[in-house]
């Protein structure tokens, strides 16, 4: 058979074309996906020693896993999540409100500074957060600090204000792309809506408590559902201020611990099995919390 | 029609060149520099440090001269510290993308020669002339008696005093031999200028290393098993904690290691009266605390009791060549030129300010010269006298795990947020260690 007549014939068919067009996603699917997805999970039970040589070891990178440094990521990721969540929900949400009303003067260009943290890159900002958070008092905040008569305080070196750098670096981050969507998800509201309610002489706030919020639903659990997924792969949050290794597991969170075990111990296998670990929690969570908000009940009411 | 086939087979093709592309990099060899001799070789080098960079860059010019018949072009690049290393790690294990040359950091050369080893031994151009170098820095980068890195220095642990301010407190350096002559001498200079004696890093392994190699100890021994929790170690760790809380002479350091800007602005105004490390960080003194200028002077370290000895080779950057590199014999050449020749250990000293590692440089009158910075005193005759007082640590598979968890955890957990004793944070570091075997 003549190839081009047969690719021709292959464009046209019904049953042939679909899969030919999807083909570019499943073929960077299988390679960039499912093959290093599964060849993580074999070498989870590798111990892995270089190119091309590994012995199988059953589950002793599981059974070495569960010690207190990987507790204490967890408790960090944890913590980080929640925190952070905390403030990406309700200040984008405010902000929101705030440039989607008509009285604000300069609105395009509010969104665009509150847009911009989102476009730089984490290590960048990082470092200048570094710097600003730098331990001598002569560093901006401290000496800020200073003129309040505020003693240097040490960021890095205590876990409480290392947590706050990280959700505060996280947060200055992600705050635009969250506004972004909770605007887009109060642009679709309609009008008439507040009109009928300022008829029945709505006060501003039940408006908002009593048509925003409901109707913005969608967009919170959106929000919620990547905001836990972020929380729990964060990384370069914690790399930028403690690039070298951290004291005392200060800001070690899964990810980081991943990248400790496999790189900086050359210990793939052990990388691997934590990596397993942390997908199966990062699913469950996911799972449970999207039940709770009843996603997965057919659309009843 | 004919445009839509023909698309959608450019969308195929592009997309088959992007999947194959990580592969088909790397094929345009010079030709290993025997076919043609004018025809200059193509090196490309891996660094973490710029002070590296700018050496090896100098030494290739100097190559060039030297060797017109097999001239070289030298690239090299420079990466954050633990960035390169993971980059490195992961060009050997995946077969692609080395550089012919790598510096490796003494942290991470263990992780290098694990299972089957990526780096060319270097035997042949270490063994000629071994002799005249201090034996226990080869040893460090080796494996079942191969050699794979070359050092640029001893890093000899010496105790740098600032004279200003021991002379307020009437304390003679000369006079210090013990660490407990060490502590009553610290009493004095905390009573006379209210600056502690010195300052210890919590998030990294100094002093507390070269303390217990100096004392016969080490994180591993000479098999490789752990003896990280041993007496030697805990009575040490407590005596360092006791010059923190009971001797007041010691505090935890400013920034929380001797590379962090707070200490250099710290140490630079005065903060603390000496300061023990080796003698690579001479470099650090001239390049970031030009304010001690003429006050600093370099001594051996003080000892625990008779037999110690008075200094240990500490940190370090392993030059190796890889694999994967085409030419590996020209760069294994100019390896050897540019770390192991009687000229290259005269310009390791004057331009990075280590200690060359070939010590029948250390009385040539480069070396001699006395040093303005150092109360115009001449440096190299301190290590000279310490010569064969020079140890270097055991290394083993699990050494960068150990230093990453002393320096991550027992330090920080034993001197600064004091939540474990030494015994409790050497203990449970210990453990997890061996759990890894």
């Amino acid at each position: 058979m003549n190839p081009r007549f047969g690719l021709k014939k292959a464009l046209y068919s019904e049953k042939l074309a679909p899969y030919l067009f999807v083909s570019p996603f499943i073929l960077a699917f299988l390679v960039f996906f499912l093959y290093p997805a599964c060849s993580t999970a074999i070498m989870s039970f590798q111990e892995v020693q270089g190119l091309n040589s590994s012995n199988f070891i059953g589950l002793d990178n599981y059974k070495r896993l569960f010690d207190v440094h990987f507790y204490n990521a967890l408790k960090t990721n944890t913590i980080y999540t929640i925190l952070s969540l905390m403030l990406l929900i309700p200040v984008p949400i405010l902000f929101a409100v705030l440039l989607n009303s008509k009285l604000t003067k300069g609105r395009t260009f509010f969104k665009s500074v509150i847009f911009i943290p989102a476009l730089t890159s984490v290590i960048v900002a990082g470092v200048s957060f570094r710097l600003m958070f730098g331990e001598s008092d002569t560093a901006l905040i401290n000496a800020v600090l200073g003129k309040l008569g505020i003693p240097p305080q040490n960021w890095m070196l205590n876990y409480g204000t290392g947590m706050m750098l990280m959700v505060i670096l996280g947060t200055w981050r992600a705050a635009g792309i969250n506004m972004v969507y909770y605007l887009a998800g109060l642009q679709s509201i309609p009008e008439e809506l507040y009109e009928s309610a300022e008829i029945d002489g709505a006060s501003g706030w039940t408006k908002f408590s009593s048509i925003t919020l409901p109707l913005l639903k969608p967009i919170v659990i959106y929000t919620l559902t990547i905001g836990i997924f972020e929380g729990y792969r964060m990384f370069g949050e914690s790399y930028v201020f403690w690039n070298e290794g951290m004291p005392g597991d200060i800001g070690l969170t899964i990810v980081r611990y991943i990248y400790q075990q496999a790189f900086q111990r050359n210990d793939l296998g052990m990388g691997s099995a934590i990596g397993i670990v942390l997908l199966t929690i990062v699913l469950a969570i996911n799972l449970i919390q999207l039940k709770l908000f009843g996603l997965f009940k057919k659309d009843g009411d | 029609m004919k445009r839509a086939s023909l698309i959608v087979v450019t969308a195929l093709f592009l997309l088959s060149a992007v999947l194959s592309g990580c592969s088909s990099g790397g094929t345009n060899s010079s030709g290993g520099g025997d076919s043609n001799a004018k025809k200059p070789v193509k090196l490309s080098l891996w660094t973490f440090q710029d002070l590296h960079k700018n050496y090896y860059e100098k030494t290739a010019d100097l190559w060039n001269k030297s060797h017109p018949d097999e001239p070289i072009e030298l690239t090299v690049d420079t990466y954050p510290n633990a960035e390169m290393h993971n980059k490195l790690l992961i060009a050997l294990q995946s077969g692609v993308g080395a550089p012919d040359l790598a510096d490796i950091n003494i942290n991470y050369f263990q992780n290098f020669l694990k299972g089957d080893i990526q780096l060319v031994e270097l035997n042949d151009i270490i063994e000629p002339e071994k002799d005249k170098f201090i034996q226990s820095r080869f040893d460090i980068y080796s494996k079942d008696g191969k050699y794979y890195g070359i050092d640029f220095h001893v890093g000899a642990t010496v105790v740098y005093y600032n004279k200003e301010l021991l002379d307020k407190a009437g304390v003679n350096p000369d006079a210090i031999k013990t660490w407990d002559d060490y502590i009553a001498a610290g009493k004095k200079v905390v009573a006379a200028t209210g600056k502690p004696m010195t300052a210890f890093e919590v998030t990294n392994q100094r002093p507390f290393w070269p303390m217990i190699v100096q004392r016969g100890s080490d994180y591993l021994d000479k098999n490789g098993d752990v003896i990280l929790d041993n007496e030697t170690n805990i009575k040490t760790l407590q005596a360092m904690k006791d010059m923190i809380d009971k001797d007041k002479i010691a505090i935890p350091m400013p920034g929380g290691n001797t590379g962090a800007e707070e200490f250099f602005t710290f140490m630079n105004k005065g903060g603390a009266a000496s300061l023990i490390m080796p003698m690579w960080y001479m470099s650090r003194f001239l390049a970031y605390m030009p304010d001690l200028k003429g006050k600093m002077v370099v001594r051996p370290m003080p000892v625990w009791e008779q037999g110690d000895v008075r200094s240990a080779g500490m940190g370090g950057t392993g030059t190796a060549v890889t694999k994967q590199s085409k030419n590996q014999e020209v760069a294994k050449q100019f390896l050897a030129y540019a770390k192991l020749t009687k000229e290259s250990g005269i310009r390791i000293w004057q331009e990075l300010q280590f200690d060359p590692i070939r010590w029948d440089v250390w009385d040539s009158p480069e070396l001699q010269k006395p040093d303005p910075y150092f109360g115009n005193e001449k440096v190299f005759n301190v290590l000279l006298e310490l010569k064969d007082e020079i140890k270097s640590p055991n290394m083993g598979e699990l050494s960068s795990a150990a230093q990453d968890l002393v320096n991550s955890n027992v330090m920080f957990k034993a001197l600064k947020d004091q939540s474990q004793t030494p015994e409790q944070a050497l203990k449970s570091a210990a453990d997890e260690l061996r759990k890894q075997k």
